[in-house]
């Protein structure tokens, strides 16, 4: 057990499954000599060689349609997009391809594939360095996608995509990279796709959120906390499949919800949630589901004054929250 | 009198009497399911059929250049003929014509010639094409990371070589020296737009030599310089040395689909003087040539083919279709 960073936690799943799985390969733009822009697949080529991490060409189509052969072919690769912005010229193979492979193959041919790429914004990126880009693929049946909050699931969510049979997207907050920090025990351990968990009880209202915006809404939850309002934080962890027995079970306890995520509002997870909330638990209800998102916005611009004005953070959570417990 | 200059061509291309016999009948069982499936589209019986008449030489002849056994077919629509030589059957072909349950290639979820047979080794297509190409590398990049000695071709027409994934399917497979064989089927169409409108240089195989490995074009309509330049590619890819473009120059004597009205792009006089060049005829006549076949022998021999393939639309007609409560299956593995 030791505390680490969430860079750490990811970078130790990669190396453990790839000790633990010769059909285990890494491949993306940087990640062999240079371990990735951001450092995550550090000392990985040295410690297991050309062969298991691939230095692609600069053509993220071309890695995930090769990913997706050698997934069919019996390997389990791990493809890293360097930015979640620069995913779309891939976005075929994933959608057309990857998805879609088992239901159009009657179950013959899966793809078990993980797609990993930092998201997300706060770190002066500019408008191709800050995308969430969950919405887009949690729209399509076959993939699942997952958004981890800290280390221990970074860890063990990435290892159970690895090991799924389905082609899994994996989206890691830049920003958290290095900022949060958590407790790991020492040793292999999943956490499963697909199941939410509570990361604070509360009885007025629940936050609903995954990634990094958990981290503002736990930070929120404390800020009402001292005006007498108890918050219940729901982690999705996963967007896609969502588990909706957990966050409807919250909020049919406090009757409030407000759905908190960095991407953009419109379309997004958000929407979904709060339709799944509105015809399960209406009778529950005591105000009108609330999102907290980034406007519709193309994404977030470079100057600081300009990208503080859109980011979503605990005071915007805060604001919402009083406005529900005031209902 | 047999002409043994016919017997010399055959064997200079590394072929046999047994196996340019196997390769004819192979075409003529392309042919005649392409035919009657298109008739079946007329019939109302079939909803939809992409033709692959004119391009059975190519075809068939490029994948009898693969072990059957442990090689990787990446198809496309077209390739009907190569999937008959791997080793789907007629009934299984048929299977997938009307969508029936049994269809191995995908159960009737997909339009008809959207291949993938996996016991076969036939790696499973969808319509958005060119995503197949870096597939195939992938594809050949497992086998090399194992240390196993398949082969992966993946075939595309030359409106599918302007797709992206085209230059990055070709540039990972030369960087990674991968044992695979690109085949492009060049017949001069895309739907309606010739090749003069997909590049300024119609010529495919050129664009090897920018990914550092030979590109070779062949005359598509004879099965012969067919097979000898996959074979070359086939044994260039399975002892190391990297991936081959082949480009086989072919014709498209049908419209692209049975939603297509060829006639609005093409003149008659056009398709016309491509039938001269059909394959099949010209294959017959060098078997006849060559003793390999004669009018009585080759009589029989399509009246086989002409029982084997409406057998086998009495078999895919009668078999069940999929069960409506199965719709919803299968989105994910477990």
């Amino acid at each position: 057990m030791g505390e680490m960073r969430l860079i750490d936690a990811v970078r130790d799943a990669l190396r453990e499954e790839l000790a633990a799985d010769s059909g285990v390969f890494l491949i993306g733009q940087d990640i062999g000599v240079n371990g990735g822009v951001f450092r995550v697949t550090e000392g990985l080529l040295e410690e297991f060689g050309p062969s298991r991490v691939i230095d692609s060409p600069l053509a993220e189509s071309g890695m995930v349609g090769v990913a997706i052969g050698a997934a069919m072919n019996g390997m389990r690769p791990v493809v890293e997009i360097q930015f979640a912005d620069f995913i779309f010229p891939a976005f075929n193979q994933v959608v057309s391809e990857a998805a879609r492979m088992y239901y159009r193959t009657n179950g013959e041919y899966s793809v078990p594939l993980v797609i990993r790429a930092p998201c997300g914004g706060g770190v002066r990126g500019g408008l191709y360095h800050s995308q969430s880009v969950e919405a887009y693929f949690a729209h399509v049946p076959g993939l699942k996608v997952v958004v981890p909050s800290n280390p221990y699931d970074a860890k063990g969510l990435l290892k159970a995509a690895i090991r799924d049979d389905n082609p899994v997207l994996f989206f890691e907050h830049k920003l958290a990279y290095n900022t949060v920090r958590g407790e790991v025990p020492d040793g292999d351990y999943t956490v499963p796709i697909g199941e939410a968990v509570v990361r604070r009880e509360g009885q007025h209202l629940s936050l609903i959120s995954y990634g990094l915006s958990v981290h503002h809404c736990l930070e929120a939850a404390e800020t009402m906390s001292a005006e007498g309002i108890s918050c219940e934080v729901v982690d999705l962890r996963t967007v896609r499949p969502l588990d909706t027995a957990t966050l409807l079970e919250s909020v049919k306890k406090t009757g409030r919800a407000c759905i908190v995520h960095e991407d953009n509002l419109t379309g997004g997870v958000g929407a979904e949630v709060a339709a799944i909330i509105a015809k399960d638990a209406f009778e529950y209800l005591d105000a009108p589901v609330q999102r907290v998102a980034a406007p519709d916005v193309p994404s977030f611009p470079y100057s600081p004054t300009l990208e503080d004005a859109l980011l979503p953070g605990p005071a915007d959570i805060v604001r919402t929250a009083r406005e529900l417990a005031a209902y | 009198m047999p002409d043994n200059g016919g017997i010399d061509r055959l064997r200079d291309s590394g072929l046999d009497a047994h196996d340019a016999q196997q390769i004819y009948r192979h075409m003529l069982l392309a042919r005649a399911i392409s035919e009657k499936s298109w008739l079946l589209t007329r019939q109302g019986r079939v909803l939809f059929s992409m033709p692959c008449d004119g391009q059975e030489a190519a075809d068939v002849a490029s994948a009898y250049a693969l072990d059957a056994a442990i090689d990787f077919i990446v198809p496309y629509a077209r390739s009907l003929g190569a999937m008959l030589v791997k080793g789907m059957t007629s009934q299984e072909v048929m299977l997938n014509m009307f969508g029936k349950a049994a269809d191995p290639n995908s159960g009737g979820r997909q339009m008809p010639m959207h291949w993938g047979h996996k016991k076969l080794g036939i790696i499973s297509m969808g319509s958005s094409v060119g995503t197949t190409i870096p597939r195939a590398s992938g594809i050949a990049l497992a086998t090399k990371l194992r240390g196993e000695n398949a082969v992966t071709m993946v075939y595309f027409g030359e409106g599918s070589a302007s797709e992206g994934d085209f230059h990055e399917g070709l540039a990972f497979a030369g960087v990674h020296r991968l044992p695979v064989v690109f085949l492009c089927n060049n017949n001069g169409w895309a739907t309606s737009v010739p090749v003069e409108l997909q590049s300024a240089e119609t010529q495919i195989a050129k664009r090897a030599q920018g990914y550092g490995f030979p590109g070779v074009t062949v005359d598509g309509l004879d099965p012969l310089p067919v097979y000898q330049a996959v074979r070359t590619a086939v044994d260039r890819a399975r002892s190391g040395d990297g991936p081959t473009l082949v480009e086989t120059n072919t014709i498209r004597m049908m419209p692209h689909s049975s939603s297509d009205d060829h006639l609005r792009y093409r003149t008659q006089e056009d398709l016309d003087a491509e039938r001269q060049l059909d394959p099949l005829p010209r294959f017959r006549d060098f078997l006849v040539s060559a003793g390999l076949l004669d009018e009585e022998s080759d009589q029989t021999l399509r009246e086989a083919v002409d029982q084997e393939v409406e057998d086998a639309i009495s078999y895919g007609d009668a078999a069940p279709s999929p069960d409506p409560a199965t719709a919803r299956n299968g989105v994910y593995a477990p």
